[in-house]
């Protein structure tokens, strides 16, 4: 169980990793591309921080319901 | 006028303390054993714990500082924020569970769990003491700032009244009243940020002419240039004026004209007019001290109280898209796209000489589009991104990695997965700390943009923004956002001098020095370590007062990244790691990355007095350059001495 779940977390970390890195790198070689309006007046500096926070948000959820229902299967195993 | 003390501020202020106080003292009363003390039984909630994670981690720094640096720079501050959610990935997705697994009081336990070596407990209860310290500069320099405008006093009695306020928490408490306080304070400062969020969103955005005291600033012209003298004396009002500013190598960017009433105003030149060849002269605010020692302030001699306070309050928009005076409510993205299109006054200061040898601190208004204000790279440390040098992006991708790397390596935090039960509560307290801590650093945003179209900020101090923008609201809410960013303060320090004290008694007395301590005398330890950091901190608090606390932050950063980190994931990623190994990973990782900061620019600039230019190091920020030097350094040392064992 429990090294299902680190490999489940080593995904679900390098999803963000790219996610992160390339917010990082779009900023340090190409500021201006963040200055770009992809929808509703808003800038993509804005929505990409945004959509990084939702994102960190939806990772930790799925990684949740996802190691909840091993560590419910070990507890009913380890009950006597 | 903002530092003007207010009875309701006082009072409310000091109903929070007390609550803090009382409820600390009573849980404190009830935890005697040295488990109790340094992990309050493993029996925390899950979910009390994982606010108390948003409580230990949204410190002075993230509230104050990122507020702040958004009100007067923009959308860089709101990097931070960034920075410091995804560092919560990595330590939900690699180091929550492990930590759990492996240790059991400290950071340095879950490192030498393989080992039972005493060099690692060394290396890493320093590392522990040097990353807290580092950290504890910023909460305390916040802490400073909160206490003057409401309470009114200066800023060292407000570090010193935090310090000993915190002392007498963590000697009387530990850990369990410590999280019971964080729980407290962190679901107080999501909910009240929140509701500031909103009264902002309800006030939405109005043109003004200048900041909430109603003093308004002028310009003049826009003229041709060859006309200026011509025009200044064509109005009739000045009987006089003096350029300022001149040095060898550039001209006079400012001009001070006279009055006969006695006035004096001092303008900066701006290029204006149609097509943009003129000259254009705006209000700038001054504090100049005199070669004899003298201050005046705005020209002025200051009245009583402090200097700063004297200044007029800054932060407004100056124009709105399609010519509109106000906007009436406005919701969360209408917010951001009505900004975007309107032009907002920042401010920025220059020291200059004047004639006779005394220096003038002027703060000029800067009129800027809302997107520039919502694009990166407009403050000076990331200013690098945009115009384009190497090492410039270099110390922006530094920062930015020190942030992701640094939360997982926090000894204040880690010490919280000790306080819970087993590993899927540890896990479960982690998301819901993602999950307060994410929901505050967007609202961060609003705040910081709140404060900067407020017209109540204070042209000195950018760490004030927030608390002046609930002024500007309501004097209930100030007093509440102060109370519970002093809370935050309080919360967080004592957090960190907990994790400090347990480092000093359980690694380093304990099983550095093996002396043979009780449970009982561990926690006298912990307790006499308690004042001493304490009283450090106090001390650095009151000299690093000059510093942006954010940045500050993203130094402690830097160090706890490099020292602490490489060990961490390498110890869990790979069979090879060897206790040599462990102990030079921790060591090189600290040094180098404490070095490389007492060793930079801003270090220079700002603490030593020194200039820039004489920095020893290439760019601010160690991390890019320290952490994969632990890693490297964790890896050969390994390697080495593996083969030496054989």
């Amino acid at each position: 169980m429990r090294e299902r779940n680190a490999r489940l977390g080593r995904w679900l970390f390098l999803i963000y990793l790219a996610l992160y890195g390339g917010f990082v790198l779009l900023n340090a070689f190409s500021p201006q591309t963040m200055e770009w309006i992809p929808l509703g007046g808003i800038n993509l500096a804005v929505v990409y921080g945004f959509g990084l926070i939702v994102a960190a948000f939806v990772l930790a959820m799925l990684y949740g319901v996802l190691c909840r229902n091993d560590s419910d299967d070990q507890q009913l195993e380890e009950r006597p | 006028m903002n530092y003007e003390p207010s009875t309701l501020a006082i009072v409310v202020f000091l109903l929070f303390v007390a609550v803090t106080l009382g409820l600390s003292f009573y849980l404190g009363s009830r935890a005697k054993s040295s488990q109790g003390y340094f992990a309050a039984h493993g029996q925390i909630p899950w979910f009390v714990n994982g606010i108390a994670f948003a409580g230990d981690y949204l410190s002075a720094a993230s509230f104050l500082g990122i507020c702040g640096m958004i009100a007067f720079y923009g959308y860089d501050g709101f990097l931070y924020s960034i920075g410091y959610l995804a560092g919560w990935i990595v330590a939900l997705f690699v180091i929550a569970e492990p930590m759990k697994r492996l240790g059991k009081f400290t950071f340095a336990d879950a490192l030498d769990a393989r080992f039972g070596s005493r060099g690692i407990k060394l290396a890493a209860g320093i590392s522990t003491l040097a990353v807290s310290i580092f950290y504890l500069i910023p909460q305390m320099v916040g802490a400073g700032v909160l206490i003057q405008p409401l309470l009114g006093f200066p800023h060292w009695v407000g570090v010193l009244l935090v310090g000993a306020t915190v002392i007498l928490i963590v000697v009387t408490a530990g850990m369990v009243s410590t999280t019971y306080v964080q729980f407290l304070k962190g679901s107080l400062l999501v909910v009240f940020s929140l509701v500031l969020t909103c009264m902002i969103l309800a006030r939405g955005f109005q043109v003004q002419p200048g900041g909430v005291d109603g003093h308004v600033f002028q310009t003049l012209g826009p003229f041709p240039a060859a006309e200026l003298e011509s025009s200044l004396r064509d109005s009739g009002r000045f009987t006089g004026w003096e350029p300022l500013g001149a040095t060898s190598t550039s001209p006079a960017r400012y001009l001070r004209t006279f009055e006969a009433a006695g006035d004096s105003i001092v303008w900066r030149f701006d290029s204006g007019g149609d097509d943009g060849q003129q000259v254009v002269l705006r209000e700038t605010q001054t504090i100049t001290v005199a070669a004899d020692g003298t201050t005046s302030v705005n020209g002025r001699p200051p009245t009583t109280g402090p200097v700063e306070a004297q200044l007029h309050p800054v932060g407004f928009v100056s124009q709105l898209p399609q010519g509109a005076s106000a906007t009436g409510a406005v919701g969360p993205l209408g917010f951001l796209s009505t900004l975007q299109q309107s032009e907002v006054v920042l401010w920025s200061s220059e020291k200059v000489t004047e004639a006779d040898g005394g220096v003038t601190t002027v703060y000029y208004p800067r009129p800027t589009p809302g997107s520039q204000v919502l694009r990166p790279g407009e403050h000076p440390t990331f200013r690098g991104i945009r115009t384009g040098g190497a090492l410039d992006k270099l110390n922006f991708l530094s920062l930015m990695l020190a942030l992701f790397c640094g939360t997982a390596s926090l000894p204040h935090i880690l010490i919280r997965y000790y306080t819970v039960k087993d590993e899927a509560a540890a896990r479960r307290s982690t998301i819901v700390g993602i999950a307060s801590i994410g929901f505050f650093y967007i609202l961060t945003l609003y705040i910081g943009l709140g404060a900067m179209t407020s017209g109540a900020l204070d042209v000195t101090n950018n760490n004030m923004a927030a608390p002046l923008l609930a002024k500007s609201i309501s004097q209930w809410l100030f007093a509440i956002i102060s109370a519970v960013a002093f809370t935050t303060v309080l919360g967080t320090v004592s957090g960190l001098i907990l994790a400090s004290s347990g480092a000093v008694a359980h690694d380093l007395m304990t099983h550095a020095l093996r002396m043979d301590l009780s449970g009982h005398d561990q926690v006298r330890v912990a307790k006499i370590a308690s004042v001493v950091v304490g009283a450090i901190a106090i001390v650095l608090g009151i000299l690093f007062k000059e510093l942006n606390v954010s940045y500050l932050v993203g130094w402690a950063f830097s160090v706890a990244a490099s020292a602490n980190l490489p060990s961490l994931v390498m110890l869990l990623f790979w069979k090879g790691v060897t206790r040599q190994g462990v102990i030079a990973a921790v060591v090189v990782g600290m040094v180098s990355s404490l070095g490389w900061i007492l060793l930079s620019s801003e270090t220079f600039t700002a603490v030593y007095g020194l200039p820039a230019s004489s920095a020893l190091v290439p760019f601010s920020q160690p991390g890019i350059v320290t952490i994969p030097l632990g890693f490297a350094t964790l890896i050969v040392v390994s390697l080495l001495t593996a083969r030496r064992a054989k």
